[in-house]
């Protein structure tokens, strides 16, 4: 698989790409342009980002058209309205966002442009992760550019339109990528989510209807409208269309952030991209979307990477980003490094997300030393099955114990083989007696 | 102490970019703690709270929330080594000693001598460039363990 069409981060590889002027000079802007003076109507749009079939690439693959045409009649609802671009990339494994924020912010200001007409949007904030210091710098740079040549702000080339754009920082908390944490933080409160209903787009910031889109959903918009909905449900699969982007960590010859079509095999990725598992090893565990989608056996690396996919396989798209592990990983410690991860990202409102994620890490921990017992591995799943599906506020409960849970199922008998063991047997000997891959199945 | 002008002008400017002025308390304690040594005092709390007319226990609840703000004195460079999955399987375990070697302060502390803050963090997005380090808020990426001791000692 090589030569398939990219869109993405085509402009990327141009020197300056950050710029107003490399930008305009690959056709930057136009689709806007053309969007106000022609003008496409903001009912176009929705109807056209809905046909494409373009699914949130922030985890949860919601449909963003569909999730523009939640916010409220213009006619019987004057409120003020924004959207809150998903820039909180913290899920472990992903670091796509930045890429685009880094090298292409132009293309992410025109997307939340054209989305600011078809939404009848009077502002825009783009919530940056705050350890994103470069990605602050240009996108400020950025839209210092913009604002200068008319393209944000009041009248907007002259057509009439308005809309502010601006970027706010996180502070480093994991939960204010979840849409309603978000939002709390953004008006400059502490971060636990809020309980939906009333979701974001009847009462959202401020109290006014909000959409919250993903960057890299947001990219894709210029490239729909003016290339179409039909170019964009050839490329992907059907359930799935379009191009993402990959990040692939871990234990790759060439890590990276590539850019393509949904429905790629996980192997084809691995191996014809990420230049195979490193040092000649053999895969064990392939993590297929962020921390969040759990360590799936190395058997099941012919699956295609695309949400309908993954998800019959028992774990999520998620964000794309794949992590790989291989033979010489451990499944107990790497979960151990993932559970002390979601204990410190949780917010502490619900108890079964407080003490869960506690005590998941504290068992975990007590496995790993080889001090356990096998009461400990059922005990972790009792209290994963505690944690999940739905029994919290917000997602990251869920998100702390399917990892393990997934994990379990494809490599119970590794986490056996450490209770009693005295230690690591894994990183100390590398003499485990691991699941039999060949008899793993998808899990329901 | 009070805010100094040029802060309050600061807080003026990021306040203008959002129609309720709380909204700019994140961001304007990020300007804070960046002019006054890397972290926010009592003092710089309840100088903050006047400006934005909240109780200063408003500001301390927020402030404590976020983990890239320091509610203590840290040393005169921050060292944090991320440790979430894609560091951890590229040997973060090694960098982190590495650094705490260089530094003669254990993660979670700040060396005798005042010059470094040593703490570990979760996943910074620079996971296709791991293992990393965050020196000071800049990324340093793809490090070699070998080479920690060569950066922290050329710090100023």
């Amino acid at each position: 698989m090589s030569g398939h069409e990219t869109y993405l981060l085509d402009r990327t590889r141009t020197a300056a790409s950050h710029t107003l002027e490399v930008y305009r000079a690959s056709g930057g802007y136009q689709t806007i342009e053309r969007v106000l003076k022609q003008p496409i109507t903001p009912l176009e749009i929705i109807d056209e980002m809905k046909a494409s079939g373009l699914r949130g690439r922030g985890g949860a693959g919601f449909p963003t058209g569909l999730k523009w045409s939640f916010m409220p009649d213009r006619a019987t609802d004057q409120r003020p309205r924004y959207m809150a671009v998903n820039a909180d990339e913290s899920e472990p494994g992903t670091c796509k966002d930045r890429v685009l924020m880094e090298e292409d912010p132009h293309g992410l200001l025109e997307g939340c442009l054209i989305a600011a007409w078809a939404m009848g949007l009077e502002g825009v904030y783009i919530y940056i992760r705050g350890e994103y210091l470069e990605c602050h710098r240009r996108m400020q740079g950025a839209l210092d550019e913009a604002r200068a040549a008319g393209l944000v702000g009041s009248d907007i080339l002259g057509s009439g339109f308005s809309c502010e754009i601006n970027v706010h920082p996180g502070a480093g908390a994991y939960i204010c990528g979840e849409e309603t944490g978000l939002m709390e933080s953004l008006e400059g409160k502490r971060g636990p989510p809020r309980p939906k209903p009333p979701f974001p787009a009847g009462f959202g910031l401020w109290g006014n209807p909000t959409t919250v889109n993903n960057v890299e959903s947001i990219f894709n918009v210029p490239f729909i409208i003016e290339r179409g909905a039909e170019w964009f449900k050839n490329i992907g699969v059907d359930t799935s269309p379009g191009n993402f982007l990959c990040g692939i960590s871990g234990h790759v010859e060439k890590p990276g952030v590539y850019e393509l079509p949904l429905g790629l095999s996980a192997k084809t990725i691995v191996e014809e991209f990420a230049g195979g598992v490193w040092q000649g090893r053999q895969l064990k565990a392939w993590i297929p979307g962020g921390s969040s989608t759990g360590f799936v056996a190395g058997s099941l690396i012919d699956t295609p990477m695309d949400h309908n996919s993954i998800k019959a396989i028992g774990s999520m798209f998620g964000t794309g980003a794949m992590v790989i592990l291989d033979e010489t990983a451990c499944i107990v410690e790497a979960s151990l490094v993932l559970a002390r991860f979601y204990e410190h990202e949780s917010c502490g409102q619900c108890s079964q997300c407080r003490e869960g994620t506690q005590w998941l890490t504290q068992i975990l921990a007590r496995l790993e030393s080889g001090a356990g017992t096998l009461e400990d591995v059922d005990m972790l799943e009792h209290i994963a099955g505690g944690m999940t599906p739905g029994k919290t506020i917000c997602a990251l409960s869920d998100a702390a114990a399917i990892p393990l849970q997934v994990a379990l199922s494809h490599f119970r008998g590794e986490f056996e083989a450490h209770a009693g063991a005295g230690c690591c047997p894994v990183t100390d000997q590398s003499k485990v007696p691991v699941t039999d891959q060949s008899e793993v199945k998808a899990q329901p | 102490m009070a805010l100094s002008t040029e802060l309050a002008t600061d807080f003026a400017a990021l306040a203008a970019k959002y129609p309720e002025r709380r909204a700019a308390l994140i961001p304007a304690l990020h300007r804070l703690q960046a002019m006054r040594d890397g972290w926010l005092s009592p003092e710089s709390i309840e100088d903050c709270a006047e400006w934005f007319e909240l109780e200063p226990v408003e500001v301390y609840a927020v402030a404590s929330f976020y983990p890239m703000f320091h509610l203590a004195p840290v040393g005169e460079h921050v060292v944090g080594v991320c440790r979430n999955i894609a560091c951890h399987l590229r040997g973060a375990g090694r960098v982190l000693a590495e650094v705490e070697n260089a530094t003669g302060a254990k993660a979670g502390s700040t060396s005798e001598n005042g010059r470094f803050t040593v703490e570990t963090l979760e996943c910074q997005g620079a996971c296709t460039a791991a293992p990393m380090i965050v020196v000071d808020g800049e990324y340093i990426e793809n490090i070699d363990p070998a080479g920690v001791g060569e950066i922290l000692g050329g710090l100023e």
